[in-house]
């Protein structure tokens, strides 16, 4: 009896289990169960949960959005593209566009302040990869993802985009900072 | 009814039928085909990705790293998987294969499929990834090709269904169907599954490229399609899981240690194996919690308890197979007395301990919800199915080839010398690939994307030095395991082409039914402390240990990085 022949008993679901195999089952599912617990347990008592709020948008509408925080915050602007640097007070609505091949505006935030980040792209899904915190989030065309971030660190971050988005993809990089 | 003959091959003792082994044939080969395009286009992606080379223009990288990504995870697989199929059924059950005529027609839109997805790709307007996002838009013969070659997989394991049906009609075999066929019938019922999602996205999308309908959302598609592209991983994962039981019984004549066990598992699989498709939708908005956690985790981790199952049943039907020989000093004589200079071994366990460490750890700690998020689309993604697709499946179908080439080609191998060595350059070279891939993507390294450097940005992040480190060393062993790639391709092909013909057996014009198996008597004489593999055991518990490890290594890690909520 092998593998590659029908097995001798008739009624293969009657075979005996030996005890290394009986042992190593119950082993495997008390730390499958483990790994689950842990999952759900994080979301109770864990400090980094992705949020699910989520709503429809169009280009347009999140532009408006995004606009209107850029006349009211900004501070200052940047590079040669004059891309707005904007400092929203903590614990308000912070809209972050992505598209072909730019993250705008840039965001400064406040350590240890929370902020409600919305996300969007505006063509092709992109992907937001906070460096050097590597955290990274799927933007999907035609969604607003509301993140609720609160950043444990001053610095000066780079939001790359991980998502392939066509051929200057790897253009697509941005400043994110936190005083 | 059917006028075909079967051939009983003089060195295995299987039984060929002569229109099953046609078609065996020629899916094997054209897997080949494919596997060798997409080997030529991974020499392009990992020197360009190698930032001291940077060979490829970018609109050339990501032309190639698409027809790459298609060409090894769909058409070399897939057609590979097409005729284990054909042996599963056919040859372990010595019967006729059903249907040949559809059978054929399935290889036509297969290879016309593969052609046309091909060449669309190569004309330079569908560099959209093998993913194909919506609405980045490929043209309309990157989507027709896909669907033609879905169709015919789909065609094929019908083919495969209805051999089932023969063999039990004409009781080519008593009882049960062997264990490796039992595992194909697991891959070729997640196939229908994953084929079917496959075409309920891809039409419309083909459809919207040619302008009848307006849009797909881009999530809808996102959740679909990855219903066909990871679950089309599952079909990989029952099958090169059939092959080393295949290859466990072909070089040791072990058998499993307990046929429930072994089953019972791959009854898991059929369960909760394509649920996974989550594990790509972790980092996406509009999926609620409850939905993320249940899918990912396969419902409460049961496929992953099923593939733990399997890694452990597996050496351990070896272990037992070898102490019955009189291996049985120690914990490990079985495996240091295992034949090493056997490539259809070396390269099955090869594949088995790295699918379990690299892929199979890696896999569960990515596709834990909060995790996800420090490696989503980072170089740790393709690290993580470098492991399993490549050191998992492909080796896996290299070692199986080695036992073909006599058998169903019958050829005598060339320049065994070289095969030999083969699974241990090729996979060796792999495990350090992917190693060095998963390091980079802990340092945050996007994947898919042409420049790390960013020329031409105002605002480049400057990548720590270690990650460039790593990225040279992921060109380095990327080149090494492409050159263990070429050697099993000219050991394969060198040997259809000028290998010694060799003698093909006795044809006989009816099948003849495999005889009734003797019960073996189970007195045993080997193992310690009631444990028939206790070597098999500690290997496993230091897998254990390493996953326990390497999985809170990883919440520690998430624990500090921004709140997020």
């Amino acid at each position: 009896m092998s593998a590659i022949l029908p097995p001798a008993e008739r009624l293969w679901w009657k075979h005996p289990l030996d005890r290394v195999e009986g042992t190593w089952i119950v082993i495997s599912l008390i730390w499958c169960l483990i790994m689950f617990a842990m999952m759900v347990g994080w979301h109770v008592y864990g400090r980094q949960n992705l949020s699910t709020e989520t709503y429809k948008t169009t280009p347009d509408l999140f532009t408006k959005k995004t606009q209107a925080m850029v006349d009211k915050y900004t501070v200052r602007t940047e590079t040669d593209q004059k891309i707005p640097v904007v400092a929203p007070p903590p614990g308000s609505d912070v809209y972050l566009i992505a598209r072909l091949w730019a993250f705008w505006p840039i965001l400064e935030l406040e350590k240890d302040k929370t902020y409600r980040l919305h996300l969007t792209a505006m063509d092709y899904n992109h992907g937001f990869s906070l460096q050097p915190a590597n955290i990274n989030i799927q933007v999907v065309p035609g969604y607003e993802h509301v993140v609720t971030v609160t950043p444990n660190k001053a610095g000066t971050y780079s939001i790359v985009c991980n998502e392939f988005c066509g051929i200057n993809h790897h253009t697509m990089v941005s400043r994110l900072y936190v005083k | 009814m059917n006028a075909t003959t079967y051939r009983t091959c003089p060195r295995s003792g299987l039984q060929f039928e002569s229109q099953a082994e046609k078609l065996m044939m020629v899916n094997a080969v054209t897997a080949v085909v494919a596997l060798l395009v997409g080997g030529i286009l991974a020499i392009g992606v990992v020197l360009t990705r190698w930032p001291a080379v940077h060979w490829l223009a970018a609109d050339t990288f990501y032309m190639v790293l698409t027809a790459h990504g298609i060409d090894m995870l769909i058409f070399w697989i897939i057609f590979f998987e097409v005729a284990v199929l054909y042996f599963c059924s056919s040859t372990l059950l010595r019967c006729r294969l059903a249907t040949p005529k559809f059978a054929w027609l399935a290889f036509a839109l297969m290879l016309i499929g593969a052609v046309t997805n091909n060449v669309a790709v190569f004309q330079g307007g569908s560099s959209v990834m093998m993913t194909s996002y919506v609405p980045m838009m490929a043209a309309p013969a990157f989507y027709l090709g896909l669907i033609l070659f879905a169709v015919g997989a789909l065609i094929a394991c019908f083919v495969f269904f209805g051999t089932l049906v023969i063999a039990r009609r004409d009781r080519t075999y008593q009882g049960s169907v062997p264990l490796v066929t039992f595992g194909a019938i697991t891959a070729a019922i997640i196939a229908v599954f994953t084929i079917t999602s496959g075409a309920i996205i891809l039409i419309p999308t083909f459809l919207m490229s040619v302008g009848v309908i307006q849009s797909v959302d881009a999530l809808v598609y996102r959740t679909i399609w990855w219903a066909f592209g990871h679950s089309s991983q599952q079909i990989n994962v029952a099958a090169h899981i059939s092959i080393w039981y295949a290859v466990a019984a072909i070089a040791f004549g072990a058998k499993p240690m307990s046929e429930r066990v072994s089953r019972g598992a791959f009854l898991l699989y059929i369960l909760f194996l394509q649920l996974a498709s989550a594990h790509h939708l972790l980092a996406d908005p509009g999926l609620s919690t409850s939905w993320k956690v249940v899918n990912t985790s396969y419902f409460m981790y049961f496929a992953v308890l099923a593939s733990m199952i399997h890694g452990l049943t597996i050496p351990g039907a070896i272990e037992v197979a070898q102490r019955q020989k009189g291996f049985n000093n120690g914990l490990f004589e079985w495996l240091r007395k295992a034949p090493w200079d056997n490539p259809v071994f070396s390269g099955m366990f090869i594949a088995l301990i790295g699918f379990g460490f690299l892929g199979g750890i890696s896999g569960v700690m990515m596709g834990t919800e909060q995790l996800n998020m420090i490696i989503h689309n980072t170089v740790y993604v393709p690290g993580h199915f470098h492991a399993t697709v490549v050191i998992g499946t492909t080796l896996s179908f290299m070692a199986l080839t080695y036992f073909l080439i006599p058998v169903l080609f019958r050829r005598e191998m060339i320049n065994p010398g070289l095969a030999k060595w083969q699974p241990y350059l090729f996979g060796l070279s792999m495990y350090a690939f992917v190693l060095v891939m998963m390091g980079a993507g802990t340092l945050g390294v996007s994947r898919r994307h042409w420049d790390m450097a960013f020329s031409g940005s105002a605002m480049a992040y400057e990548w720590p030095g270690a990650a460039y480190l790593l990225m040279g060393l992921v060109g380095i062993s990327g080149i090494a395991a492409i050159a263990g790639g070429a050697i099993y391709i000219y050991i394969t092909v060198g040997s259809l082409l000028w290998g010694r013909r060799l003698d093909e057996g006795a044809r006989s014009p009816k099948f003849t039914p495999i005889p009734r198996t003797a019960p073996t008597l189970a007195a045993q004489t080997y193992g310690s402390a009631g444990f028939a593999a206790p070597g098999t055991f500690a290997l496993a518990m230091v897998f254990l240990v390493s996953f326990v490890l390497y999985y809170f290594i990883n919440w520690k890690y998430l624990s500090q990085v921004w709140g997020l909520s």
